[in-house]
């Protein structure tokens, strides 16, 4: 009974993604000048590409912002897929106050939490320098004193700003899920364990294949938390750019850019044609 | 059974505890305290200089907030009407800036807004100065568009509006079209429809939607460094200042990430209220 | 069973916990030898690290910091693991008033020597203990000639309503603030509240009348490049890098005076690579390294030999001589050195004061 889109419509739609994409335009096409300048055209050449390859501090960026968001998604995803078992099956008077404290990272603003977090890994690492002393004289071991932001804390504060969204993913599925399926299968012999495996985890799948999407986009996508946790010594992809626009501005940020969006766009449209496929195949399945 | 797997979230609310709890708290701790560790209110008190700021700071992440909405909540309308095909494609092209780094989509617009820059260029090129200067006898070469207010506002709203459009349209494409047909069965116009029935149904996209976009807004830093040329502080700025910028005092940092934390929550808390308790947020 | 898969969700979550310190230590005496040196944006000819690595095999983490302002946040804030740091002169002074430097062994920095005695014992370190100079320079006026009218000769350009929304301004509140101290025929050094309060008030008249396009620091090499803006104050350096890609380009030190500045390489007290930061500073004031460095970020070496070289290394390299105006840019005559003040460290209520009234300008 839908109404056929009127051309108004689509006129709509079409502005609204030109000013989603010329920018995103722009430094695509400039990350092909022969010149280092933004917005005078001297000519197509892959300069910048190459001057990219070789930019060791870019591609140490890469690698660390790889590393943070795969090992950040996978540790917040386990971690918040158990979290959200226990609180669903938690009492109302106690699930109540701890989700609000679990929905504070994602409220709060992303600077609030990156400042927080800031100030505890510093508090943290001075009462770590005493207790470690401490240890080192009188008991002889060899822990390291002194310790710095750097990947650990900046891990630590990815997998914190991402557990509550898996959280967030995987309670709607716990909800959906028929609560005497867990007793069945026990009844029917299940171990509790072998119930959790076989039926819990494939119920809410779903749920937390979701959920490690979307930490890993929170983490691959964030910096004004790493700003604030990752310390001198580390730095993602985000913090190397932003360093990066206070100097001399380079083309390589637009090559970094193009590359970027091209391995995104690569990845959507196999994920999208994937589902398409699904689709069209359930489709048939049902109709014959 | 219930209580027993409920034991799988103690390990979370300790660290929920250790990395949640205690830095806010610590926050504020150093927001009461001075340099030297003793208690004071003095932080607060510096804070009346910075109030500009903070003026500064809530209009323009409400102007932005606007423009989103206005934009964002006719589009998702859009998108609801065309085909599932459209539709899909259109989400993930709504998403894919998204997952470019919103550092690089704002160092983007620095390259078209400079004084130089593209734009300028383009209407130098058509003769839109001369023309100008010609109509009006004036003497201008560029439009001044970078280091602005308004450039900071673009910035938001091109980086924050598909946290606008996707609530907004996760919620309208599932409202039942019966709903809508039975309205004009019974007589409604579109604008009764819309007022009526779609708006109140689409309201805790909408609010999910103003959330999103506003609280970045208002802690924002680096939008407003990169094209706001450190003229137009925020309160990002302010922050970020205290703590790794050129004016070290994390005391009086904390104080500011405080009001403005307490501010927002109370925004948020009128908000919902308004919204009847449909705190749930619609995320993706 | 129950506790098992408890057991294993907790470990879970201690795992991330125990990734991240294992991560941040680094462990003392192990083969691959580190430093972390922290420096200014486009302060190093980079391929010199690679050098260095490759005759010690030490690693070096190189990271810049925008201002000297921001380096003191981020050391005071702590957790910072730098063992080498370049701060300016008046920098100096203040870490080594808050016992945050080291004291540097000079036997393991036999290059000291090479060191021109004019850059020794200087005010921030009077009996030069722990400092080993890294480049020096002057603080002036870069304009492009064909945006200005006739010359560019005093401060006064900074807050000339004629060149509105053309003016860069400096983002560092000494710098800032000297200028404004310049322009009213102050002493950079001044303690005085009323001047100080002047200077303030110079710079937000000015800001208010939209003089300043932008408060910048490193983010000057591409707006005065690309024209971007007409005038801007930075170092003498950096407008020679910025003439190579813009040759309309002129730089003054202004005729009320200026500020010329040594930055020098320190070591932190609480370093761990302290003898690979003391490599590090040998290397770096090596004849060859100072002459290689100085040929690519164009400022002054403190170096003597390098100093006296840098002509004839010029004309070798590029076969043509050294344009000597350019010379006395870099390295500047002592006549101008006379005309121009070093910043000494301030009180800290002095510091503070500059503190409230830099944010102040900046709200």
């Amino acid at each position: 009974m839908r109404t056929k889109p009127s051309i108004w419509n689509r006129l709509f739609i079409g502005l609204v993604f030109l000013f989603l994409y010329a920018p995103i335009f722009v430094l695509i096409v400039f990350s092909f000048n022969a010149s280092n300048s933004r917005s005078i055209w001297a000519g197509f050449s892959l300069h910048w590409y190459v001057e990219l390859f070789q930019d060791q501090q870019i591609l140490d960026a890469l690698y660390t912002t790889l590393a943070v968001s795969l090992l950040a998604a996978l540790i917040a995803t386990v971690a918040g897929t158990f979290s959200a078992i226990g609180f669903y099956n938690m009492r109302r008077r106690w699930r109540t106050p701890l989700m609000t404290i679990n929905n504070i990272p994602m409220v709060n603003a992303d600077i609030v939490t990156g400042v927080s977090l800031c100030l505890f890994f510093v508090a943290a690492f001075g009462l770590w320098e005493q207790a470690a002393s401490w240890l080192n004289d009188t008991l002889g071991t060899a822990l390291p004193e002194r310790l710095y932001l750097g990947f650990g804390t900046m891990l630590i504060a990815h997998i914190m700003f991402n557990i509550p969204y898996v959280i967030l993913s995987v309670m709607p599925k716990l909800r959906q899920m028929d609560k005497n399926l867990v007793d069945a299968a026990q009844d029917l012999g299940c171990t509790w364990m072998q119930a959790f495996w076989k039926v819990v985890v494939p119920e809410i799948k779903p749920g937390i294949v979701n959920g490690l999407l979307i930490a890993f986009t929170m983490s691959v996508d964030d910096f004004v938390i790493s700003y604030f946790t990752a310390g001198s010594s580390t730095a993602n992809l985000a913090m190397r750019i932003y360093a990066m626009t206070k100097k001399r501005i380079s083309p390589e940020v637009n090559a970094v850019s193009t590359l970027l969006f091209v391995a995104v766009l690569t990845l959507l449209i196999i994920i999208n044609v994937r589902e398409a496929r699904q689709e069209k195949a359930e489709a048939r399945r049902a109709s014959l | 059974m219930k209580n027993k797997l409920s034991r799988f979230a103690v390990p979370y609310v300790v660290w929920m505890a250790l990395f949640v709890v205690i830095p806010i708290l610590m926050i504020v701790v150093y927001a009461f305290t001075s340099a030297d560790g003793t208690p004071t209110l003095d932080n607060f008190a510096r804070i009346g200089e910075y109030f500009p700021v903070f003026v500064r700071s809530f209009k323009l992440a409400l102007i932005a907030t606007l423009v989103c909405l206005l934009i964002g909540y006719p589009l998702a309308c859009a998108l609801a009407r065309e085909g599932a095909r459209f539709q899909r494609v259109a989400m993930m092209l709504i998403m894919l800036p998204m997952w470019m780094n919103f550092l690089l989509r704002t160092y983007a617009w620095m390259s078209i807004l400079e004084n130089t820059g593209l734009l300028n260029r383009l209407f130098g090129a058509i003769g839109l100065f001369d023309l100008i200067n010609s109509l009006f006898g004036t003497d201008i070469e560029y439009f001044k568009m970078i280091n602005t207010q308004g450039a900071v506002v673009l910035g938001m709203v091109y980086n924050f509006l598909p946290f606008m459009v996707l609530p907004i349209y996760s919620v309208i494409v599932k409202l039942d079209q019966k709903l809508i047909e039975a309205a004009r069965d019974l007589g409604a116009d579109g604008v009764t429809v819309f007022r009526r029935v779609t708006l109140p149904l689409s309201l805790p996209g909408v609010l999910s939607g103003i959330t999103m976009v506003f609280v970045p807004a208002v802690s924002t830093f680096a939008i407003s460094q990169l094209l706001g040329g450190g003229q137009q502080l925020l309160l990002g700025n302010l922050i970020e200042m205290q703590f790794k910028g050129a004016a070290y005092n994390p005391q009086l940092g904390s104080a500011v990430a405080l009001v403005m934390m307490v501010i927002v929550v109370i925004c948020m808390t009128v908000m919902n209220r308004f919204g009847e308790g449909e705190e749930q947020a619609v995320i993706l | 069973m129950k506790k098992l898969v408890s057991l294993t969700a907790a470990f879970a979550l201690s795992a991330g916990l125990l990734a991240g310190c294992s991560g941040t230590a680094s462990e003392p005496g192990s083969e691959d030898r580190v430093v972390n040196v922290c420096s200014w944006g486009e302060y190093i000819d980079e391929s010199l690290i690679g050098e260095f690595e490759e005759q010690t095999g030490i690693r070096v983490n190189y990271q810049t910091v925008p201002s000297n302002e921001e380096l003191y946040s981020i050391l005071s804030m702590g957790g910072a693991n730098y063992d080498v740091i370049v701060p300016s002169d008046y920098m100096i002074s203040q870490l080594i008033e808050e016992d945050m430097l080291a004291e540097l062994n000079y036997d393991n920095i036999p290059n000291f020597s090479k060191i021109d005695d004019r850059f020794k014992n200087l005010a921030y370190d009077p009996e030069n203990k722990y400092t080993v100079p890294y480049a020096w320079g002057t603080l002036g006026i870069i304009y492009n000639t064909s945006k200005v009218d006739g010359e560019i000769t005093s401060w006064d350009a900074m807050f000339d309503t004629q060149y509105a929304d053309q003016v860069l301004m400096i983002n560092n509140s000494r710098d800032a603030l000297g200028i404004a101290l310049l322009d009213l025929g102050y002493s950079v050094n001044t303690d005085s509240e009323e001047e100080l309060q002047a200077a303030y008030q110079r710079l937000a008249d000015a800001k208010e009348a939209g003089v300043y396009q932008a408060f910048v620091m490193d983010e000057v090499f591409d707006k005065m490049e690309a024209g971007e803006a007409a005038i801007a104050t930075y170092y003498a350096g950096d407008y020679l890098s910025m003439l190579e890609n813009n040759p309309d380009l002129a730089y003054v030190v202004p005729e009320e005076g200026s500020n010329w500045f040594v930055d020098a390489m320190c070591v932190l007290k609480d370093a761990e690579n302290k003898d690979e930061a003391e490599e590090w500073i040998n290397f770096m004031c090596s004849t060859e390294a100072s002459l290689k460095n100085m040929d690519y970020i164009w400022y002054a070496s403190p170096n003597t030999e390098a100093l006296e070289q840098y002509p004839a290394y010029y004309e070798e390299l590029y076969g043509e001589p050294l344009d000597q105006e350019l010379y006395e840019i870099m390295a500047a005559p002592q006549e101008v050195l006379d005309r121009c003040e070093v910043y000494l460290v301030r009180p800290a209520e002095t510091r503070a004061l500059y503190n409230d009234l830099w944010t102040q300008l900046s709200i």
